[in-house]
C-alpha cells in the first residue's frame, strides 16, 4: 500500500452512529482467538491515539482544532472496536486474551524487528507477559473453574515464564535506549504499537482489578498492573524523544493504518473485516491530514519520516516455537540500566526494590502454587490419570 | 472479624439526610420530563424495550455446540433418537452441567476457606468435613459428566453456549463467596442459589438423557440428583440455624 498516495476517507466524511459503535459483538466460542487479539490490539492503538492527542493539545496552540477533530473520530473508532467484545467474556477471560496479545504480537514483532537491541527488548518483555498468562490461567481455573484454553484456542502455551515475582525492577532498570534518528519505519511502527498495547493492558487491569471480591485476585491484579506499567515505561522509552510532536503524530497515524491494514489482511470474520477495511480508510484520511499539517508547520516532507510503502502486514498467528526457544535461552536475563545482563549481574537497586515490594509475600507465586495447566482445568487431572 | 449483622450509621437512605432529600424531591418534581408514564403503567421505559427488542431480533447467538469429531455408536444413537430434535441439545446441556459442577467445586472451596476463618470466632453449624464432602460430591459429578461427554465422542473440554451463559449467571455467587467481608449467612444464601439450580438442572438433564435413549448414563445421573437434593436440604438447614440463631 502506498501511504502517501492513498488518501483514504476525508476526515469530515468520517462518522459513526451509536448503533455502529454498539454493534454486534463477536462470539467468544466460535470466532477465532486472533479475531479477539486484533480487537484488543486495535482498541489499544486507538486509545493511545487519544492519549497522544491530548498531550499534543496541551503543548500546541496551533494544532488544537485538528487534534480535537481527529480525536473525536478516534474515540468513536475505539468504541466500535472495543464493543466487539461480547459480554459473556468474564473480565478474567478478557485478561487471558490481553496476555495472549502481549505474547503473540510481541513475539511476531520481535522476529521482524530489524534493530537487534529493540528485538532483544521485545524478547525480554515477552517472557514476562508469558508468565502473566500462566498466573492468570491459574486464577481463572481456581476462581472461575474455567480452562484458559477456551480463550487461547491452542495457540499459546500456558507454563511459567520469567517468574512475575522476579520482574519487579527499580524504575531506572526499566528504561531502554531509544531508537536512532535513522531507524526504519518498521522499527517505529513496532515501538508505537507495542507501547500502546502495554498501556491499554495496564489501564484495563487498573479498571477491573478492584471489581474482584477475592483478595487473591485483587492482589494479583495489583501486582501485574505494576509490571504492565514497567512494560509501558520500557517500550515507551524506545521511542526517540528527539522527535517533534508532529512527527510522533504522523507516526501514530501511520501505525494505525498499518494496524488496520494488517488486521484486514488476516481477518477471518467478514463482518469484522469490513470494519478493519473501513477504519483503514479512515486512518489514511487522518494520516493525509497530518501530512498537510507537517508540511505547513514543519516545512518538511512527510516522506522524511514515513516510507512510501507499508512494511509487510503484521502476523497474527501462533509463535509457539519462537516463544519456547526464547524462554529456553533467555529466561535468566535481567536488566541493569538499559542493558540486559546475566542473573548475577542484575542491578542492586532492582534487588532492593524487589525485597521491599515482595516483603508481605508474592501474590503471583501464591495463586499459581503447584499449578500445572491441564486441558479441561486442573480438576480434570484426576480423571485423566484414572 | 465480626460475623454478625450490626446496627450502625448506614448513609444510603433518605432518612439519613431528610432536609436535603426533601429539597431534592421537590426539585425533581418541578422538572419532570415531558413524557410521563401513565399512572396505571409500570414505569419501565418503553424506549428501552424498543432497543432491547431490536437487538434481540438482530443478534447472533452466543455460539455453537461443538459436535463430535469422530462419531461414536453412542452418539449415533443420540442422533437417531433425537434426530430432528437436535442431538446438540444434549451435548450443550451436558457441557453446561459439567461447567456448573466444576464451578461448584470452586464455590465450596471458597466457602471452606471462609468457614476456616470464621470458625476461630464463632460456632459453626457444620464441620469443615461436611463442606469437603459437598465439594467432593460436586467434583465427582463433574467427572461423571466429563466421562459421559467423552463416551459420546464429544469434547468435554469445550465451553458450550449453555456453559458460557451459566458462567455469567453464577459469577455473582463467586463474588459473594470470595469477598472477605461477607458473612456466613451471605455465603450460605449464595450456595443455596447454586444448589437449587443444581437440583433442578439434574432433573432436566435426566429427562433429556432418557429422551435421547442414553440409559447407560441414568443410574449415575440419578444418584447425582439425589446428592443435590441432600445438598439443598443441608444448606437450607444451616442457613436456618445461623439466621434464627442470630436473630435470637
Ligand atoms: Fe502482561
Ligand atoms: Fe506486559
Ligand atoms: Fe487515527
Ligand atoms: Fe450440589
Amino acid at each position: 500500500m502506498d501511504l502517501l498516495e492513498n488518501k483514504g476517507v476525508q476526515i469530515d466524511k468520517q462518522s459513526l452512529t451509536w448503533k455502529d459503535m454498539a454493534g454486534k459483538p463477536i462470539s467468544k466460542l466460535d470466532d477465532e482467538a486472533f479475531t479477539r487479539v486484533r480487537i484488543l490490539l486495535m482498541n489499544a492503538l486507538e486509545l493511545d491515539a487519544l492519549r497522544l492527542s491530548h498531550m499534543g493539545m496541551r503543548m500546541n496552540n496551533e494544532l488544537r482544532q485538528s487534534l480535537a477533530q481527529i480525536r473525536r473520530i478516534e474515540q468513536h473508532q475505539a468504541t466500535a472496536v472495543n464493543w466487539l467484545l461480547s459480554a459473556d467474556h468474564s473480565p478474567l477471560e478478557t485478561t487471558i486474551a490481553y496476555e495472549q496479545v502481549a505474547v503473540e504480537v510481541t513475539a511476531a514483532v520481535a522476529q521482524r524487528e530489524p534493530d537487534p537491541y529493540l528485538a532483544q527488548v521485545y524478547r525480554f518483555g515477552l517472557l514476562e507477559d508469558f508468565d502473566h498468562l500462566y498466573r492468570y490461567s491459574a486464577l481463572l481455573d481456581r476462581l472461575e473453574g474455567k480452562d484458559a484454553n477456551n480463550i487461547l484456542q491452542g495457540h499459546t502455551d500456558i507454563a511459567p515464564g520469567r517468574p512475575t515475582v522476579e520482574g519487579h525492577r527499580a524504575p531506572v532498570d526499566d528504561l531502554r535506549l531509544p531508537h536512532g534518528r535513522d531507524a526504519t519505519l518498521l522499527t517505529k511502527l513496532h515501538a508505537t504499537l507495542i507501547t500502546a498495547a502495554e498501556y491499554q493492558t495496564h489501564d484495563y487491569y487498573m479498571t477491573i482489578g478492584p471489581m474482584f471480591a477475592d483478595p487473591v485476585a485483587r492482589q494479583l491484579y495489583a501486582e501485574i498492573a505494576s509490571i504492565e506499567e514497567q512494560h509501558t515505561t520500557q517500550y515507551g522509552s524506545l521511542l526517540d524523544p528527539r522527535q517533534s510532536f508532529l512527527e510522533l503524530w504522523l507516526l501514530h497515524e501511520a501505525t494505525e493504518v498499518y494496524g488496520y491494514y494488517s488486521c484486514a489482511q488476516s481477518e477471518s470474520n467478514p463482518r469484522i473485516r469490513e470494519m478493519w477495511e473501513r477504519f483503514c480508510d479512515y486512518e489514511l484520511g487522518h494520516l493525509h491530514h497530518v501530512c498537510g499539517l507537517f508540511r505547513q508547520y514543519e516545512k518538511r516532507d512527510p516522506a522524511e519520516v514515513l516510507a512510501r510503502t507499508l512494511p509487510a502486514p503484521l502476523e497474527f498467528k501462533s509463535q509457539r516455537d519462537f516463544v519456547r526457544d526464547v524462554l529456553a535461552a533467555e529466561v535468566d536475563l535481567r536488566a541493569n540500566g538499559v542493558d540486559f545482563v546475566k542473573l548475577a549481574r542484575e542491578s542492586s537497586l532492582s534487588r532492593e526494590y524487589r525485597r521491599r515490594i515482595n516483603a508481605d509475600g508474592s501474590p503471583s507465586t501464591r495463586v499459581a502454587t503447584a499449578y500445572h495447566w491441564t486441558s479441561g482445568t486442573e480438576l480434570n487431572r484426576s480423571l485423566k490419570a484414572a | 472479624m465480626d460475623d454478625g449483622t450490626e446496627p450502625g450509621f448506614n448513609r444510603t437512605g433518605a432518612q439519613s439526610s431528610p432536609l436535603s432529600v426533601h429539597s431534592m424531591q421537590l426539585y425533581a418534581d418541578e422538572r419532570v420530563p415531558e413524557e410521563v408514564s401513565a399512572p396505571d403503567e409500570m414505569p419501565d421505559g418503553k424506549e428501552m424495550a424498543a432497543v432491547r427488542c431490536d437487538y434481540a431480533v438482530e443478534a447472533e447467538r452466543i455460539g455453537s455446540v461443538p459436535m463430535p469429531g469422530v462419531l461414536t455408536s453412542a452418539f449415533t444413537a443420540v442422533v437417531s433418537k433425537l434426530g430432528a430434535r437436535k442431538p446438540e441439545v444434549l451435548v450443550d446441556k451436558l457441557g453446561e452441567r459439567l461447567a456448573f459442577e466444576r464451578i461448584g467445586v470452586r464455590l465450596y472451596q471458597a466457602l471452606i476457606d471462609k468457614a476456616a476463618a470464621l470458625a476461630t470466632q464463632q460456632r459453626m453449624p457444620f464441620s469443615v468435613d461436611d463442606l469437603q464432602r459437598l465439594r467432593d460430591d460436586e467434583l465427582a459429578h463433574m467427572h461423571v459428566l466429563a466421562s459421559a461427554l467423552d463416551s459420546l465422542g464429544a469434547d468435554s473440554t469445550a465451553q458450550t453456549p449453555a456453559a458460557a451463559v451459566s458462567a455469567v449467571a453464577i459469577s455473582g455467587l463467586m463474588q459473594v463467596l470470595t469477598d472477605p467481608r461477607t458473612t456466613l449467612v451471605h455465603c450460605l444464601e449464595a450456595m443455596l442459589i447454586a444448589e437449587l439450580a443444581d437440583d433442578a438442572s439434574w432433573e432436566l438433564l435426566i429427562s433429556l438423557t432418557a429422551e435421547a435413549d442414553q440409559d447407560q448414563f441414568l443410574p449415575q445421573f440419578r444418584s447425582a440428583r439425589d446428592n443435590e437434593k441432600a445438598h439443598v436440604r443441608q444448606i437450607r438447614g444451616w442457613l436456618q440455624t445461623v439466621v434464627l440463631g442470630e436473630a435470637r
